[in-house]
């Protein structure tokens, strides 16, 4: 009897709490090879606006927290990654990966996050600026984050590029819903149980698994979604629904592309650019 | 004794209007393929200044070709030279300076005293900002190999023509791209007259092309194929379209689009001060100004004592022909224009809010609105909501510094926001909380080429100005 | 005007004034000046154009303005003479020229200018009170502006002690003012600020409401022995005091730029600034005024260009 595997139960990750999907349903996710891996939730369009609503009642706390402190936190999050790397590589095997490269993207995933750390607190430095204004005015820009930022990462790497894409975006304080793929689910969810036993503030990142053709369309026309990367939507048709959906309120939009932003590029993605003028005088 | 301004008109002779003009397409004007004529008028009078051409689809694909042909030697050229066009280009804007300016008032309506102080040396200073970048694009942020983007699809609003013109302009072209612009099509006249400066430039065929139009026209330069940029400002209604129509191509975007800017006023800021920046923030250029103060949020602590105050100063206001140079208000743009700020205006007043308006005599001819403000507006009204583009202030209180960032933060848009106040913890603590793109604390509507300027949210993506006003033309070497 | 307003302060304002502590409080309390705001405020104004007609009838109002002033170590009956010969008639060949306000010398002149403009309209200035530093004790600043009135002096250009200023003993110098005011009996007083001293657009506004508070007739930016003197954005802050003060009191203090206003082009500037900032209530000499010397020839050359419609030259207009 005590050999019975005792089998995780795969749900979303919304505001900090692993939660069923409000519809109920269920995915059945296979390994590469075809054996049942687990059941695991599959988000609907009410989860979408939960999660909605979680990413926005974080975003001020979060993007008021102090660089440092964002810095921290992110560290924080490869330093637990790290004690669960083996999980992540025997996860990534399940799906298909060879060990040389499950082991590979994991580390790649946990120096990703130790990258975009150190980030934090050098964004504003290099993306600010002092103005010389023709004038009497201190004049200065900074950068600030968008707001809420949908993600719909690439399958493939699918740990890295869910990594890459969140710690893109909430490194400089924008919250973040993510679609991952049913393929990334057991990663995803497990990189949530990562987030949520680090200090990443409930509600600044949300993992939907489930199919992105169902969610992203309520994602990409929500009013109070500021951002959306679309890096992971293959299908052309799909891909121009949810652009003209973004454009409803003006969403900064992501497409894919074989050359994705890279670096601090794609850190800039989701980032405004405030200008101050002050005028100086006795 | 009376001492009475007398009427102090700019001469107008320095200014020649053609009765037709074509499109200007590779660096000559040419007659449309397919397009048609419209008159365009002067706001102030009514009065039809020339005939327009009205590009059709030939036309602006003639326009992109010649971008496109044009675009493989200019992007090649070394950045030192086409940093030099640039500067010839602003040295002949400089010295034509009174000429662009009169010409602008004759078909903006607004007052020389602002098309000659504000947007003119505003234009010329942001060829020369950007003259300078251009052989310095590796500090750009983009890696130490930037790209340009191609040709540039580029559609400006009819508030600032020359001044959108130049912020459009002059980084495309320092970042080694060309483009295709398309005035707006109430002002044509001052585009028009750049173009002849490209000539007197010797700027190479096909580098700036300028095709005039309507809606049409605009959006089948947008939907062209072969185009990889599209900058636009304008409405938000606009630029969802534009938007929307580039979905699923590879077109990059920048947007400039509107604005419900909040002027919050704190009890103990500089009063006179404070009201200088609201009725510069809203009766400047008529308020046809995208970051326009439209909404004034003041303390209910000093509310009586500064709408006295403001209420003073707006009775000093001129209103009158734009050509005088002691004329502070100018004519609305347009007929629509005028018919939207009215029904606007209305709904305010069936809404329940308190109309002010300066007693004045409006000219007969031409578009005029008289500066008007609105009390007792809550942030449910449509006048505290909808972008009016005119001379229409919505005045709304607050209690507390939190109340003040929640009221402004409560809009769609995000391009920009006054602060005013003298305490400066006040000010940092009070920026950084408002979502908008500029922030102009104890001052209000001012610009500079170095000083980056585009909204959060729904007033548009991009900045314009400084750094990243550049890299908005320019993208990272591909890896591969 | 003081006849129509006696000098009582609404309960606000006498309060301000029961004590040091008190007034420094008040003062500090009024609302601050951003200083570029100001000067683009003034520098728009400066941009208005006053041409034809709005010119000639700028340049005669400014005439009649004027406090024709000299006030030199080597001033002598003579030079007053002929400064109270160019008041009356400023320009000998044509008689539709006004008279200027006021002529301003040094005290002990007081006689000799009463006895020339005798018959006229034209006031006598005094500047007073160890003018122009102001440095000497409150007993022989007080003589002086005593010495001033009975010789005559139909107005008194008075220094504050901006030393006492500017270490904020303002009941100091609010006392000093009101001594001078009850020294100068029915004389007009001008308190002189000397603005380039105090520096700060804070400082002025402060000054402003302290001279006014005190029982100044008028205020006036300088004694023209400093740099700078008068200039268009201390005069805009000046005449908000004034309108503010108006709307508190209801009493109408003058104003008074004086130093470095030379030309016809200066002086239209002052005269937009108070129309657009206190109305055309405030354009008559008895509420503003112009301290200057040289501003007069300019303004007669510029009037003969108008009138004849070519240039004029200084040998067209007779020296001081």
């Amino acid at each position: 009897m005590s050999d019975l595997t005792v089998m995780r139960t795969h749900k979303l990750f919304i505001g900090g709490a692993f939660v069923r999907s409000e519809s109920g349903r269920t995915f059945v996710l296979n390994s590469a090879k075809g054996t049942f891996v687990a059941n695991v939730a599959l988000a609907s369009r009410k989860d979408a606006r939960d999660a909605v609503l979680s990413a926005r009642s974080a975003f001020e706390k979060w993007s008021g927290a102090t660089a440092y402190n964002r810095g921290q936190v992110l560290y924080r999050v490869a330093e637990i990654m790290q004690g669960r790397k083996d999980q992540f590589v025997e996860e990534l095997i399940l799906m298909g990966s060879s060990k040389r490269d499950a082991t590979k993207e994991v580390e790649q995933a946990i120096d990703q996050w130790v990258w975009y750390a150190g980030w934090s607190d050098k964004l504003a430095m290099v993306n600010g600026s002092a103005n010389p204004v023709a004038g009497n005015f201190f004049n200065f820009s900074v950068p600030e984050p968008t707001g809420i930022v949908a993600i719909i990462p690439t399958v493939t790497p699918s740990l890295y590029a869910l990594v890459d894409s969140v710690a893109a975006a909430i490194v400089s304080g924008n919250s973040s819903i993510v679609i991952a793929a049913k393929k990334s689910s057991l990663v995803a969810l497990s990189l949530a149980e990562c987030l949520a036993t680090s200090d990443v503030p409930p509600g600044v990142v949300n993992i939907l698994t489930g199919d992105a053709a169902e969610i992203a369309p309520w994602l990409a026309s929500h009013s109070d979604v500021n951002a959306i990367d679309l890096s992971g939507i293959s299908k052309k048709d799909l891909l121009i629904e949810l652009e003209k959906a973004a454009a409803e309120n003006l969403k900064r939009v992501l497409r894919p592309d074989k050359n994705l932003p890279q670096g601090l590029n794609r850190i800039n993605l989701w980032l405004e650019t405030k200008t101050v003028w002050h005028p100086r005088g006795y | 004794m009376v001492f009475q301004y007398a009427p102090a008109p700019e001469s107008t002779k320095i200014v020649k209007i053609d009765s037709s003009y074509g499109l200007f397409i590779n660096g000559k004007f040419v007659k449309s393929k397919d397009g048609s004529q419209y008159k365009t008028i002067n706001p102030a009078t009514e009065e039809v200044l020339s005939e327009i051409t009205l590009a059709g689809k030939k036309d602006v694909d003639l326009a992109v070709k010649a971008a496109r042909s044009a675009y493989q030697k200019w992007s090649k050229l070394p950045g030192s030279v086409r940093g030099k066009y640039l500067y010839r280009i602003a040295r002949i804007l400089q010295e034509r300076s009174r000429e662009f300016a009169v010409l602008e008032t004759i078909n903006n309506g607004k007052p020389i005293r602002e098309s000659r102080d504000v947007d003119m040396p505003l234009v010329a200073a942001h060829f020369f900002h950007y003259a300078g970048w251009a052989d310095k694009l590796e500090h750009a942020g983009l890696g130490p190999k930037p790209q340009s983007l191609g040709v540039a699809a580029q559609i400006i609003p009819w508030n600032f023509p020359m001044l959108m013109l130049s912020w459009k302009i002059a980084p495309a072209l320092a970042a080694g791209n060309t483009v295709v612009l398309k005035p707006a099509e109430t002002t044509p006249l001052t585009a028009l007259l750049f173009a002849e400066v490209c000539q007197q430039a010797d700027l190479p065929p096909g580098v700036v092309n300028i095709i005039t139009g309507a809606g049409e026209t605009g959006a089948a330069l947008v939907n062209h194929p072969n185009i990889d940029k599209v900058a636009f400002t304008g409405s938000t209604e606009v630029g969802r379209l534009i938007a929307s129509s580039v979905a699923g191509t590879k077109k990059k975007v920048t947007l400039e689009l509107g604005g419900k800017a909040a002027n919050i006023v704190f009890d103990d800021a500089a009063l006179d001060q404070a009201v200088e920046g609201i009725v510069n923030g809203i009766f400047f250029n008529q308020g046809h100004v995208c970051c326009a103060g439209s909404r004034l949020l003041v303390q209910e602590s000093i509310k009586d004592e500064f709408l006295d105050l403001l209420y003073e100063r707006v009775q000093t206001l001129r209103l009158g022909d734009p050509l005088d140079k002691n004329t502070d208000v100018g004519a609305i743009n347009s007929a629509a224009q005028l018919a939207k700020i009215q029904e606007l205006t209305q709904s305010g007043e069936q809404e329940g809010a308190d109309r002010w308006s300066l007693k004045c005599d409006l000219p007969e001819k031409g578009f005029w609105f008289a500066p008007t403000v609105f009390t007792n507006v809550t942030q449910a009204h449509r006048i505290a909501r909808e972008e009016i583009f005119g001379p229409v202030l919505s005045v709304l209180t607050f209690r507390t510094p939190q109340e003040a960032i929640e009221k402004a933060n409560n809009t769609p848009f995000g391009l920009s926001a006054g602060i005013w106040t003298e305490k400066g913890s006040r000010i940092l603590e009070v920026a950084n909380n408002l979502r908008a793109g500029v922030v102009w604390a104890n001052t209000f509507n001012k610009f500079d080429p170095t000083s980056p300027f585009g909204g959060y949210k729904e007033s548009g993506y991009g900045r314009e100005g400084g750094r990243v006003g550049l890299a908005a033309y320019l993208k990272s070497e591909n890896k591969k | 005007m003081l006849k129509d307003h006696p000098l009582v302060l609404p309960e606000l304002l006498t309060e301000a004034t029961n004590s040091a502590s008190a007034l420094k409080k008040f003062l500090h309390g009024l609302s601050q000046v951003d200083k570029v705001g100001a000067d683009a405020r003034a520098a728009m104004l400066a941009t208005r154009s006053i041409k034809t007609s709005a010119k000639l009838e700028g340049i005669d109002l400014a005439i009649t303005m004027i406090d024709l002033t000299t006030l030199e170590g080597s001033d002598t009956r003579g030079k007053v003479k002929t400064l109270c010969a160019k008041a009356r008639r400023p320009d000998p060949l044509d008689p539709t020229v006004p008279s200027t306000a006021a002529v301003c010398v040094y005290g002990d002149l007081v006689p000799f200018a009463k006895l020339e403009l005798a018959d006229s309209d034209i006031k006598v200035a005094a500047v007073a009170t160890a003018f122009p530093s102001g440095r000497a004790s409150k007993e022989v600043r007080v003589q002086d502006v005593r010495e001033a009135v009975a010789n005559g002096a139909d107005e008194i250009d008075m220094v504050i002690d901006r030393g006492a200023f500017l270490e904020g003993r303002y009941l100091e110098v609010y006392d000093d003012i009101q001594r001078v005011k009850a020294a100068s009996g029915t004389a007009h007083l001008k308190v002189i600020l000397e603005t380039g001293e105090l520096k700060t657009y804070d400082n002025v506004k402060r000054a402003s409401w302290l001279a006014m508070l005190a029982g100044a007739d008028f205020i006036k930016t300088s004694t023209g022995k400093i740099s700078p003197a008068a200039t268009l954005p201390v005069t805009l802050v000046m005449l908000q005091c004034i309108r503010d003060f108006h709307k508190a009191t209801l009493r109408k203090i003058g104003m008074k730029p004086a130093g470095g206003i030379k030309t016809t082009k200066d002086a239209m500037k002052y005269l937009v600034l108070v129309k657009e900032t206190l109305g055309d209530a405030w354009l008559t000499p008895t509420l503003f005024r112009l301290g200057a010397s040289s501003l007069l020839n300019d303004l007669l050359m510029q009037r003969q260009r108008m009138k004849s419609g070519h240039y004029s030259g200084p040998d067209y207009v007779s020296i001081d």
